[in-house]
């Protein structure tokens, strides 16, 4: 288990392992997505309630997912290099932070997108999506850290922490908003409890959703793979890359 | 309690895409005076703060008698001063109250020797004026009285010379001589020749 | 035995002496403590003369324009709290201290809050009147701002700690702290309206009370390592 760890952090063997699983990992999700999205939007039945504006959740639902799966991702990257120094796992918790904040990004205008038919305005204050907008403006904190510093190894370890205390504070944001939410407005029609929804609905769902963490796995490991090259460019393995070349 | 007093094994550290040094091993015993030598940007500054554990090395160790330095950090912050490049006292502040939170700092009730240990330095008279009132000289100067207040085997003194004029200079340098023979040890970095010190050992980074 | 009762003692030493060496450069520079309440008072004049001011609606908006306004003068207080050390070699003493880090903070924590939360706490009540809030509003808003000012230094003292290395810290500091202070201001604003309205708040201040506990406990440690690391440089 141990030496398994160690050989994980070593950039030369994940470098070598990124490269092999990379074309697989990139069809498979150009795979799933394509399947997903036809299913989608030709097969999947209308909603009786919302007609074919719901569709969106396609995209929304699993851009939602992974802006939180990320950013849990991204604080554990971080705290594993804070504490046991692996360079790895700073590359990791770096490249995650703009790609979740993306997601994040998108699953906000997609929100925004489907509310525009459903409550008839581009932005409503819903308990979701606040906190969906405030996830977001922690990722904008940790990148905005990140670019901070002039010095890598303490830009790591500093935006390692504020993800940290991010994700302390990220339950507590959740509850608080949703608080604040039932005080104000009675719960609407939210976009992803629905009652039983067909099979014909949530399996192109899930296939949807896994084509994402494909496509994030994906991005990430080019950006992974990119990062290290250049934080290793002394390195005997990367001069013999090159060399080959 | 095996070792030397202050070892850095292969020590190597990058800034900012730069190798500084690489494979430094250095340290020294109880009785000595190591002078770091080297022109600007050689990473002399960042050499004092690896050792004293504010930095971090990118690779290498820092030991402690013998122990790393993470491990016995409480132990080897009692037995050590750093005088950095900041002046380390609060301009607001008068150099006796500056002290009196130096000494709280280290854990001791100082407070009946601060005077004397201003007087040391040459700054009787000026115990109760703020800092700022000071020349740059003399506020270099409360920041040494720590030497004489607070005892501790080992010195890590970044540029002690700096805006110290000659009288005061040899008065350091006596000072350091006085700490070697007590049985404690110096590390500094200066421009300065310390031609007075018995026994001075050099090391020079490029 | 012995040997812990003399650790306590010597880290109360530290904490006494750091509130002590604070407190007295503070009052040599009482600009710096007196801009942030006058920042206070102007931002919220401002409000009325925006919008409108009949006495209906400020009252309405009264808590949230209150705790917005504190939120902010908080913000703008944060640098005395590590920035001037940082400057004069007095930060990394404290880290070079065999004296725990962790006492050395939560005095630096404190002081923080006695010169810029309890000093808003204290001010608040003049401008409750000015936006028409109620006795019971301006009761609970002084409660919550009790409760809730404390968390706001523990939080801002984080984003200070990770930024106090860097040249341009202002806006950044803001944009990694605010987000971190919202579910403050959901309660404590949340209680005032409910004050207001002649509801308990009791649950509200056992809210904040347990988000002041929260901070008290994991902010020190955040706040060390993130000294360590800005020092690290």
């Amino acid at each position: 288990m141990w030496r398994w760890f160690h050989k994980l952090g070593s950039p030369k063997w994940f470098y070598a392992i990124s490269g092999r699983w990379l074309p697989w990992v990139a069809v498979a999700s150009i795979l799933l997505l394509v399947v997903g999205t036809v299913w989608a939007l030709l097969f999947a039945p209308a909603d009786y309630q919302q007609g074919n504006s719901y569709r969106i959740i396609y995209i929304h639902v699993p851009a939602a997912f992974l802006a939180q799966s990320v950013y849990v991702m991204m604080a554990v990257a971080g705290a594993i290099g804070l504490i046991w120094k692996m360079k790895l796992a700073d590359v990791m918790a770096k490249c995650c932070a703009p790609i979740g904040a993306s997601f994040t990004f998108l699953a906000l205008v997609t929100g925004a997108v489907w509310g525009k038919p459903t409550w008839g305005a581009w932005w409503v204050w819903d308990a979701r999506l606040t906190s969906m907008l405030v996830l977001l403006f922690l990722y904008l904190g940790v990148v905005a850290l990140q670019s901070a510093f002039t010095d890598r190894n303490q830009a790591a370890r500093a935006s390692a922490l504020l993800s940290l205390v991010g994700l302390v504070n990220i339950p507590i944001i959740k509850y608080s908003v949703e608080w604040w939410n039932t005080l104000h407005q009675p719960a609407s029609l939210t976009l992803t409890e629905k009652p039983a929804m067909p099979a014909d609905m949530w399996v192109p769902l899930l296939i949807m959703v896994a084509g994402f963490y494909c496509f994030f796995t994906v991005v990430l490991l080019m950006r992974a793979r990119v990062e290290l090259l250049d934080r290793e460019r002394r390195t005997g393995w990367v001069k013999d890359i090159i060399k080959a070349k | 309690m095996s070792g030397r007093l202050l070892e850095g094994i292969n020590l190597c550290c990058e800034r900012d895409h730069r190798v500084l040094f690489e494979s430094l091993n250095m340290g020294v015993d109880a009785g000595e005076v190591l002078q770091i030598e080297g022109p600007n940007g050689s990473g002399k500054t960042t050499l004092l703060r690896v050792l004293t554990g504010l930095s971090e090395a990118t690779e290498g160790e820092v030991r402690w008698c013998g122990q790393p330095i993470r491990k016995v950090r409480t132990r080897y912050y009692q037995n050590m001063q750093y005088l950095g490049h900041a002046a380390g006292i609060k301009q607001a502040l008068t150099a006796h109250e500056n002290l009196r939170w130096h000494a709280a700092l280290t854990g001791l009730e100082g407070d009946d020797q601060i005077d004397d240990a201003l007087g040391k330095v040459g700054l009787r008279g000026y115990e109760d004026v703020p800092c700022y009132t000071l020349s740059a000289g003399q506020q270099r100067r409360v920041n040494l009285a720590r030497l004489h207040l607070l005892p501790a085997k080992l010195w890590i003194l970044d540029e002690p010379f700096t805006a110290i004029d000659k009288a005061g200079v040899s008065a350091i340098e006596a000072l350091l001589i006085h700490q070697a023979q007590q049985g404690g040890a110096v590390i500094l970095t200066t421009h300065q020749d310390l031609q007075h010190v018995p026994g001075l050992r050099k090391l020079t980074l490029k | 035995m012995t040997a812990q009762v003399d650790v306590k003692q010597v880290n109360q030493g530290i904490f006494i002496a750091m509130i002590r060496r604070d407190m007295t450069a503070a009052f040599r520079h009482p600009s710096d403590l007196i801009n942030p309440l006058i920042f206070f008072v102007v931002v919220v004049t401002l409000f009325p003369l925006a919008v409108t001011p009949e006495s209906d609606f400020l009252r309405e908006i009264a808590p949230g324009v209150l705790w917005v306004s504190a939120l902010l003068a908080t913000l703008l207080s944060l640098d005395m709290l590590f920035q001037s050390d940082f400057q004069d070699g007095t930060l990394e003493q404290m880290i070079l201290s065999p004296q725990p880090l962790y006492a050395s903070i939560l005095a630096k924590v404190f002081t923080h809050w006695l010169l810029s939360g309890l000093p808003l706490t204290l001010l608040s009540p003049l401008l409750a009147m000015m936006l028409f809030l109620s006795a019971d509003g301006t009761q609970a808003l002084m409660l919550t701002l009790l409760l809730g000012t404390p968390v706001l230094s523990f939080i801002g003292a984080i984003g200070s700690a990770l930024t106090v290395g860097l040249r341009k810290t202002g806006l950044l500091l803001s944009l990694l702290v605010l987000p971190l202070y919202i579910p403050v201001l959901i309660f404590a604003s949340g209680a005032v309206q409910a004050a207001i309205a002649g509801l308990p708040i009791v649950g509200h201040l056992a809210l904040l009370g347990a988000l002041l506990a929260l901070a008290v406990v994991l902010a020190p440690v955040a706040i060390s390592t993130a000294l360590r690391i800005s020092l690290s440089g």
